[in-house]
């Protein structure tokens, strides 16, 4: 049985264009509050939303979405919440899957971890920092729950290595599409053409672009190229910079509206 | 005599269940590369020379045993033998490690080093290795111990390091460690991330070790030609666990001398406030490895508390994980009070100042000493790594024992 998500990159396979992909992590900036910014994204055309679980150690994460986890931690949010928030964002009928380090799942129980995304319409995770090398529990956890294993790729990795991840992958592959942690950038890396280009390759998986995409006109470039398109900073950067929610929320809709027309531009 | 002694390797960096890696994919060939240069160095007697050269003209190695007898007393009167780490050039014995990843980042063609700090012994070594060869070298400090270390600061500026303040997080150690770690991510190609003790993504824990193993070499042969025996006891501090690893690992397969690694108990492991990982945590990953570390329920990493910044650490290096395990090592908690009990009695009985890491080292010294002699083994004889001197510590002694400065 295919996922929610595998669905959709199906279905927009015949519209051709690419999806959107709204990131936010769990209890930011509180419960509550991340419901009602996740319904803002999607009432503005996200596609599919990505759940950050936040971990105190984000390596692989700039200034803004730490201080977006830092927010969330001293909240004390934890999986139930995450599970929580993953229910509520499906529940509007889109994909969800969950981002997340490894220790987090590790110190859950990686079966029950698997077992409860799925029971809550989860329809894969994210892993920034599990190495395939590492996988063995979690790629039979997986299997058994029918759920996405989403891996990301970065532009140093291999030629010898990238099939070796991409074949891994199901859902979409995740392709950093620069060297360097999140955030909003003023242009998107050329970098991330090749590694999109490299990646199909070796797999035909959806490919996925993150790591710097903030406005219309970089979705609509990445769009070109890629099956998906990634943001997370830019969102929470309005969240986190806004004189108040309410506002946040109009401007996080708008932005989700942009961003749209952005990832359908190519259609015209 | 060759500096380390290549192993054959758990498949991938792994001991037993420890190790491994959890890192970005963006840092895995950069991690090959080091892999790979490391073992070509290890085989290569030309590197192998070099650095032995270097620690001859510029470390000071070999370092000395000194027997502390007047020490001893207060040990239960066994034999206590001292290797002296503290009397290498930059003070402690972090200069083993930063000379051989210097070099290796030479040998890689990388011209730009960085490195993590807590209490800036590890950043001062690095900054020493990089003015001595010629590398562009950045220093991850937590604001909290910039603060705390400044004069640290001052003599990384001076060697011409770059020390940039970390203010996420907790502010210390742990949160220079993820700091570097994002500027690797980000300048993988041009750099190297010259970590400084025996944790992280493989190969760290292993290539740390061997370049540490030298202490454990050294003072195996010393021992052995002052008193015919290996020792009973092998004793060193554990916060990472580089100094510890390096006095041990040449004694792993003697089965009859004990390992004991001392770590921070803080306030006491009861309370919460302590950084003994092995002694009061539970199994984990955290920065790139599967190890020990003091986490929450959730998985978040607990911050961890001792008197002792370079201690000060909420995750252990993975091969101390495994030789707990498996019952080859043992390891404890000293509380900052006992490490302090400790540093006095060194202080005054052998007129040897030193850190207050090692303190940690020398109270377990005092505590298994004394078990010897009430169990009839007064004849024991206790090897204590002395991995560091205290000149860096002045003020917080000062500060514990009220001396006005």
């Amino acid at each position: 049985m295919s996922t929610a998500l595998e669905n959709l990159f199906e279905a927009l396979k015949s519209q051709d264009r690419a999806a959107l992909i709204g990131y936010i992590p769990s209890g930011f900036p509180s419960k509550e509050k991340c419901f009602e910014v996740i319904k803002a994204m999607v009432d503005g055309g996200v596609d599919a939303i990505e759940i950050g679980f936040p971990y105190s150690d984000p390596v692989m994460d700039g200034p803004i979405i730490q201080a977006a986890a830092d927010i969330s931690l001293k909240a004390g949010t934890g999986a139930a919440d995450v599970f929580q928030t993953l229910a509520y964002a499906t529940s509007l009928g889109v994909p969800a899957v969950v981002m997340t380090y490894w220790n987090p799942i590790e110190r859950y129980g990686v079966a029950k971890f698997a077992t409860e995304l799925a029971r809550n319409g989860g329809s894969g995770v994210i892993t920034p920092d599990l190495t395939i090398e590492e996988s063995t529990e979690w790629e039979q956890a997986c299997a058994e729950n029918g759920i996405n294993r989403i891996y990301v790729v970065a532009p140093s990795t291999s030629e010898d290595r990238l099939p070796k991840v991409t074949s891994q992958c199901s859902g979409f592959v995740y392709a950093a599409s620069l060297m360097g942690v999140t955030g909003t950038r003023t242009s998107v890396s050329s970098g991330a053409k090749d590694l999109v280009a490299k990646v199909r390759a070796t797999t035909g998986t959806p490919v996925s672009v993150g790591l710097g995409v903030s406005t219309q006109n970089q979705a609509a470039e990445v769009a070109e190229y890629a099956d998906g398109v990634i943001v997370g900073s830019a969102f929470i950067r309005l969240v986190l910079e806004s004189a108040d929610f309410a506002t946040s929320l109009v401007e996080v809709r708008a932005l989700a509206a942009e961003l749209a027309l952005g990832v359908r531009r190519k259609q015209a | 005599m060759s500096i380390s002694t290549p192993q054959a390797e758990q498949i991938l960096g792994h001991f037993g269940p420890f190790g491994g890696r959890f890192v970005p994919e963006a840092l895995i060939s950069a991690l090959d590369e080091l892999e790979a240069a490391h073992l070509s160095a290890q085989h290569d007697p030309a590197f192998q020379a070099q650095l032995m050269e270097l620690h001859r003209s510029y470390t000071g190695r070999p370092s000395i045993v000194t027997e502390a007898a007047r020490f001893a007393e207060h040990a239960g009167g066994v034999q206590i033998l001292l290797k002296r780490e503290d009397l290498n050039h930059t003070g402690s014995h972090k200069i083993n490690n930063v000379l051989g990843q210097a070099l290796l980042t030479k040998r890689m063609g990388k011209k730009r080093i960085i490195a993590e700090t807590g209490a800036g012994q590890h950043g001062v070594a690095s900054a020493t290795a990089a003015a001595l060869m010629g590398l562009e070298c950045v220093v991850y400090m937590g604001e909290e111990d910039t603060k705390r270390q400044s004069l640290n600061v001052a003599r990384m500026k001076l060697l011409g390091a770059e020390v940039i303040p970390v203010t996420q997080g907790s502010k210390t150690l742990k949160d220079a460690i993820n700091e570097a770690m994002r500027d690797w991510v980000t300048n993988v190609e041009t750099t190297h991330y010259l970590l400084g003790t025996v944790a992280g993504p493989h190969p760290f824990p292993t290539m740390v070790r061997d370049f540490h193993r030298i202490i454990g070499v050294e003072a195996r042969a010393q021992v052995l030609e002052l008193t015919g025996n290996l020792p009973d006891v092998v004793m060193a501090c554990v916060g990472g666990g580089s100094n510890a690893i390096g006095i041990f690992h040449p004694f792993i397969d003697d089965a009859d001398v004990r390992l004991i690694g001392l770590e921070a108990g803080g306030r006491g492991v009861e309370t919460g406030l302590h950084a003994a990982t092995i002694t009061g945590g539970t199994k984990g990953v955290l920065h790139g490895t599967r190890s020990y570390v003091l986490q929450d329920a959730n998985g978040q990493t607990i911050e961890s508390h001792s008197i002792s910044a370079g201690l000060d650490y909420p995750g252990v290096g993975p091969e101390h994980a495994y030789l707990h395990d498996i019952g080859r090592a043992e390891y404890r908690a000293i509380t900052d009070d006992q490490a302090m009990a400790a540093f006095a009695i060194m202080c005054r009985t052998e007129g040897i100042i030193p850190a207050i890491e090692t303190a940690h080292a020398l109270a377990g010294a005092i505590q298994v000493g004394n078990e010897l002699a009430q169990s009839g083994k007064k004849d024991s004889v206790i090897l204590v790594n002395l991995s560091g001197r205290g000149d860096k510590d002045v003020q917080t002694a000062a500060e514990y024992f009220g001396i006005e400065l």
